[in-house]
């Protein structure tokens, strides 16, 4: 797809005054590709971790958990894969719908990735300067998209994830048995997994404001501005992160079914 | 190397024209201002085009080029196919005057929207004493040169015209988020922001950072920053019942 592109769609640039032009975009570069990009990606993960949460199995396996389902929060949870269960026993239901909402929130509401679907599956716009086919637009002014100004919360909830994941590393060096001082294959996949997901919460633009961006004097908190420069260097990199992280629970998830299965071992470094 | 260059050149007045073909001669080196220019002393005297400096940094010859709004003179000949047919055409988010020139008032109506710089009251000019780390934020966006593409491009303007009167686009945005960062502003932006220059309507997606010329990272360093500070007063409950009970300051 490539030179002009006629307006299929409602919407484009139009105006009493403006220039009459009635392509969408006289854009020649293959400008389309990164939004079909992200469109496969996305779903691609939508319908991997939808399956892996109704699957409500091959969750865990001494001693890895998947993080879809840590922390496991029901009685129905698989033996060993859970020390408090709040819910009890009447959550009938998969135990990963407990906490997927969290990070599915702080996903969500992330400024790069509203960025990203906005683009790709809103078209809002497809790309810089092809025109969205959208008649009437009021961004984040209303409900629902107003609720994008939460994401503040889900950014604290995604650090309590981050420290349970972390622990469940720690929990890690143990063996089969459960005897400490062992690690395997499996600990060095979910200590990288909760690694890019640490990066991805420190590299958030809300962490930035948190740290120190809303100030409006940096010499009266050196602190807070030492903090708010790291966290600034990593931020611009927020994007590379938002998209390892996401991939990486994925595969993580997908390498403790394996195990839990029986498909492939776990294999121990000491 | 010269060879001969194709240009589809947009020609009209008050919004309505059409796109019109030449050929010309372009030499090595040249830049896509330089093609128009020849255009316009060779076989179209009439053609009307806005520059000035073609050093990047006036601001004037904004123009789209092949559908990606740039500068004509930052954009170079070599980057496109010698057989490769370019398409020039005003801004199209802007009424045309004439040809490649466009009425950009609007953005400078909507800058006289902005609450001048407001310094605490008793302290006069020649007093301001501020740390170099305090103003170093903001000073990006100084190097602004108002060629006005990122108004252009963010589709809430650019394809929706009657969002014009209720959002002010980045460029304004990014003043607004340069005076609430001043360390001696005491005005209430954060309000204005949202409620009179429509920070809401920003959906983040970049075009406006995409196509700056100065490079500045106008949605990450000023629109984002300013939506924080904006869910800060207006949608954050913890942070409004710590300026209650006085824990927390939006002067520090």
């Amino acid at each position: 797809m490539s030179g002009v592109t006629t307006a299929p769609l409602d919407g484009g640039v139009s105006g009493e005054k403006r220039a009459d032009i009635k392509a969408r975009t006289f854009r020649t570069d293959r400008w389309w590709i990164q939004p079909a990009i992200v469109v496969a990606a996305l779903l691609a993960f939508i319908v991997y971790s939808t399956w892996r949460a109704f699957e409500n199995a091959y969750y865990f396996s001494e001693p890895l958990i998947s993080p879809f389902y840590s922390p496991c929060l029901a009685t129905s949870c698989v033996s060993g894969s859970s020390s408090w269960t709040p819910f009890g026993s009447w959550w009938v239901l998969s135990p990963a719908l407990l906490i997927l909402i969290f990070p599915l929130g702080f996903r969500m509401t992330c400024y790069y990735y509203r960025k990203t679907y906005y683009r790709a599956f809103w078209l809002s716009p497809p790309a810089c300067a092809v025109s969205e086919p959208h008649k009437k637009y009021t961004g984040e002014t209303r409900a629902p998209l107003i609720l994008q100004n939460s994401h503040r919360y889900f950014f604290i909830a995604g650090l309590v994830f981050n420290v349970i994941l972390t622990y469940d590393v720690l929990i890690a060096f143990r063996n089969g048995e459960g005897e400490w001082g062992h690690m395997s294959v499996g600990t060095l996949i979910l200590a990288a997994n909760a690694t890019f997901l640490w990066l991805y919460s420190a590299s958030c633009h809300t962490c930035r404001h948190v740290m120190g961006g809303r100030l409006k004097n940096f010499s009266k908190h050196p602190v807070r501005y030492k903090a708010w420069t790291y966290v600034s260097k990593l931020n611009a990199h927020h994007p590379r992160f938002a998209w390892i992280s996401l991939v990486g629970v994925a595969l993580t998830d997908l390498y403790v079914r394996e195990v839990a299965i029986g498909a492939i071992p776990n294999l121990y470094f000491f | 190397m010269a060879h001969e260059a194709k240009f589809r050149v947009w020609r009209g007045d008050a919004g309505e024209g059409a796109l019109k073909d030449y050929s010309v001669d372009v030499n090595e080196g040249e830049v896509v201002l330089d093609v128009i220019q020849r255009i316009q002393a060779t076989q179209a005297s009439d053609l009307a085009v806005r520059w000035n400096c073609k050093a990047g940094k006036c601001g004037s010859c904004s123009a789209e080029v092949n559908g990606r709004p740039r500068l004509m003179c930052m954009t170079r000949m070599n980057t496109f196919a010698d057989d490769e047919v370019i398409t020039v055409t005003p801004l199209r988010a802007f009424p045309t005057i004439r040809d490649l020139v466009t009425d950009v008032s609007f953005n400078y109506e909507k800058a006289r929207e902005v609450t001048a710089f407001t310094p605490p009251e008793g302290l006069k000019p020649g007093e301001y004493r501020m740390q170099q780390e305090d103003v170093a934020r903001s000073q990006e966006f100084r190097k602004c040169i108002e060629c006005f593409l990122c108004q252009n491009t963010c589709h809430a303007i650019r394809d929706h015209e009657d969002n014009m009167t209720s959002f002010a686009g980045p460029r304004v945005l990014m003043r607004v988020a340069e005076l609430e960062m001043h360390p001696l502003d005491v005005a209430d932006r954060k309000h204005e922001a949202q409620e009179v220059l429509g920070l809401g309507y920003c959906n983040i997606t970049k075009c406006c950072t995409e196509v700056c010329p100065e490079h500045i990272k106008i949605t990450d360093n000023a629109l984002i920053p300013l939506k924080e500070r904006v869910v800060d007063v207006k949608y954050d409950p913890i942070t409004w019942l710590g300026r209650k009970i006085r824990v927390r300051s939006d002067k520090d």
